[in-house]
């Protein structure tokens, strides 16, 4: 697959503080592109090296094959995880001068802002200020001038907060259409669960290194690691937990179950399938419970940075 | 249209636009009006109030030297006791009265002349009365001694020393005053500018870093042209204004004058009294003040006037930038705010005490050439004529510096715009420098 944004081996240091460390990604067009990672760990810095607020120490970025450079500006869409907006200013006038700041004429910024105002439902705030509008209105203001220029890469920096459930609901359908209309997406959160709903591709970024990149797929089959939650009806319970125990690695586990039985997180040996290890399952008792633990990206993400430290 | 120019019509659309900017362009030159024409007004009150003062000459030497004027009436008492003319004055609405003992001697006739009145009587007054009654006893001493007074009068040399420079340049002490003034006023008003103007910059600043709008505004811009944006965008306000202040003033000034009927020249400085003593009478200043301002460098004073405002503010704007960029809150601004204020205020003292006093000497020279005291320093001597080398070294150091505090300002913003909630120190400052 081709790849709309290359960030080469990119190095930044503040000072003593090395804030990025060699770090390496490549993000593929028409993707939706999870950068995750802790608190501090160099993503806003890694996000502001694309828009070229910051410059790397050493490395290259390329976007759309061609070397990073001023112009390049005009095809990204930045929603920075600090943001704000003009308090005294009209909302139209400040869309208008934003989407000018991108390159849009006047006019065809004027027809695009008609455009998003009236599909988002918010036409009637042309000229309020947005200290008159509520955190969850301005977000939306912020949304709208923010893809306006049609960018080919979007980055959303936890582009949820603020927003109540309807709202990010919303957006995030938003998002989505505009991948599904060709714009390549890098997502910056804390939440996991809309990285699973929404991310193609992720990379895990700690303590100024990448330490983790690909398919979604592709880590958490990685990841799962040949582990199942089973339920095990028998009369010999310690006979079977000590034959268990002696196989395989086996760890207690709890899950809903209307029976009375042994319940276990198992994981077996690369070399064995899961049917060699249901055959062998059914010679010790009644299989009550079955399921293969896939990873979810919260686990994967926890694992990822402890196995780091 | 391009990124700079837009930013500036933001920013200028933005500081015009506002109410406050709005209402003190109005008001402003309304309070200056009118407490000007207040201080008038009340002057010419005070002024119309008359006074009688009663003389009672016991010695009939000073008859006729007391002469009533516009303020003040004589009148002379004869035939009563000093107690009884006390009396008199006392109930009637008189001012006062001066009492003139009979006397042989003269010497002792200066100690025991008293003038009795209410409250305190002012110190001109009490001038005319001691100079009234010392000419006449002058003269008396003078006869008594067998000298005719008019005489020496006469032989008396008033000397009124012509100022000329080598070049053949003809000036007076009236047009020293005059230079004094355009000088004082090029600074101040450079002074003025700097302060008002550079606080707005760093406002504006502050206020895209609380609002957190800065981020967005960088993805699309680079800092140094939302700097440089902002900060022109804000002198041309600044320009607007002070357009709009001049205008204001002569349009109130004229309705004050013509409505109210309120002279301003009824509020006259001793200075400018004096001036017009020098330059005798008001009619004769008038066409020396317009001999002395044809006859100053204009168009060299003009010329660094712009320049030495220009390179000046700029200076002290893009400071005033960095400062923004560096604190989170107006609050925070205080201890970074003296280091800048320090050397402003610096110039304009040694402006109005050091260049008045001499405007060639070395401490006004010195202060000349420093790029931060240079503008308000320079401006104030080059009415008095200074080198051309001067003027252009200074100029080229200001500019110099300039460039150098620009690239340092740039690099604090750049940094600065993007640190919240970290509360800026001088040692943090100096780290960003090496980002």
């Amino acid at each position: 697959m081709e790849n709309l944004l290359v960030v080469n081996s990119v190095s930044k240091s503040f000072g003593p503080h090395k804030a990025l460390n060699d770090v390496s990604i490549s993000v593929p067009k028409g993707s939706v592109f999870g950068l995750l990672g802790p608190n501090g760990a160099g993503k806003t810095t890694l996000i502001r090296i694309i828009n070229q607020i910051t410059m790397p120490d050493s490395g290259e970025v390329f976007l759309d094959g061609e070397k990073l450079k001023p112009e390049h500006i005009q095809h990204i869409g930045y929603l920075p995880e600090e943001r704000g907006l003009y308090k005294s200013m009209k909302v139209g006038e400040q869309a208008l001068y934003l989407a000018q700041l991108k390159g849009l004429s006047h006019n065809e910024a004027k027809e695009r802002l008609k455009y998003w105002f009236d599909r988002l439902d918010i036409g009637d705030w042309w000229n309020k200020k947005i200290q008159e509008l509520s955190k969850g209105m301005a977000q939306k203001i912020q949304f709208v001038v923010t893809v306006l220029h049609q960018p080919k890469l979007l980055i959303f920096d936890e582009p949820f907060s603020g927003f109540d459930p309807i709202n990010a609901n919303l957006i995030k359908d938003e998002i989505l259409k505009l991948r599904d209309h060709g714009a390549t997406v890098i997502f910056s959160t804390h939440r996991m669960e809309s990285v699973e709903e929404m991310c193609d591709h992720i990379a895990l970024i700690n303590k100024s290194n990448k330490i983790l990149d690909g398919k979604l797929i592709d880590i958490k089959r990685e990841y799962q690691a040949n582990t199942f939650d089973v339920g095990l009806q028998t009369d010999n319970e310690a006979a079977v937990t000590a034959a268990l125990q002696e196989k395989y690695e086996i760890t207690p586990t709890k899950f809903k179950s209307i029976n009375d039985e042994l319940q276990y997180r198992v994981k077996i040996p690369e070399t064995s399938t899961a049917n060699d290890f249901i055959n062998y399952l059914t010679s010790k008792g009644q299989i009550t419970h079955f399921v293969e633990v896939i990873p979810s990206a919260n686990d994967i993400f926890i694992e990822a940075v402890n196995k780091n430290q | 249209m391009n990124h700079l120019s837009l930013i500036l019509k933001r920013e200028y659309l933005n500081k015009v636009r506002k109410k406050s900017f709005i209402i003190m362009t109005f008001l402003s030159p309304l309070i200056m009006v009118g407490l000007f024409g207040l201080v008038a007004y009340l002057s010419q009150v005070n002024s119309e109030n008359e006074r009688v003062i009663s003389i009672l000459d016991e010695s009939g030497l000073f008859s006729s030297e007391f002469e009533s004027g516009d303020n003040i009436t004589y009148k002379m008492l004869s035939n009563t006791s000093l107690a009884e003319a006390k009396e008199t004055v006392r109930s009637s609405e008189d001012y006062g009265l001066l009492y003139i003992p009979a006397t042989s001697k003269l010497d002792e006739l200066s100690k025991s002349i008293v003038f009795y009145s209410e409250d305190s009587p002012s110190l001109t007054l009490i001038d005319d009365i001691e100079d009234a009654i010392s000419d006449k006893a002058n003269s008396l001493r003078l006869a008594e001694a067998g000298i005719d007074a008019q005489k020496i009068r006469d032989l008396r040399v008033r000397v009124d020393a012509k100022i000329e420079t080598f070049q053949g340049q003809e000036t007076s002490k009236l047009g020293s005053g005059i230079k004094l003034i355009f000088g004082g006023a090029a600074g101040y008003i450079l002074f003025m500018f700097i302060i008002i103007y550079g606080n707005m910059i760093m406002r504006s600043v502050i206020e895209e870093k609380t609002s957190r709008i800065i981020e967005v505004i960088i993805s699309s811009v680079k800092p140094i042209k939302l700097l440089l944006g902002k900060i022109f965008g804000t002198t041309l306000a600044g320009i607007t204004q002070f357009m709009a202040w001049v205008i204001l003033l002569f349009v109130f000034g004229a309705i004050l004058t013509s409505v109210f009927g309120i002279d301003p020249s009824a509020v006259q400085t001793p200075q400018q009294q004096a001036l017009e003593a020098s330059a005798g009478g008001a009619d004769g200043m008038v066409q020396e003040i317009i001999y002395e301002i044809a006859n100053m460098p204009l168009l060299n004073l003009v010329i660094m006037f712009i320049l030495f405002f220009m390179g000046g503010y700029l200076l002290y704007a893009s400071l005033y930038a960095a400062i923004g960029a560096a604190v989170d809150s107006e609050t925070d601004t205080q201890q970074f705010m003296m280091p800048i204020l320090m050397p402003l205020i610096l110039a304009v003292y040694v402006g109005f005490f050091t260049v008045i006093d001499n405007p060639h000497g070395t401490v006004s020279q010195v202060f000349s050439f420093i790029p931060f005291t240079s503008p308000v320093v320079m401006l104030m001597r080059i009415p008095f004529g200074v080198p051309m080398w001067q003027q252009v070294l200074s100029v080229v150091i200001l500019f110099a510096t300039f460039i150098g505090i620009v690239w340092f300002a740039a690099k604090i913003y750049r940094v600065g715009i993007l640190m919240y909630g970290k509360k800026a120190s001088y040692k943090e400052i100096a780290k960003w420098l090496k980002y």
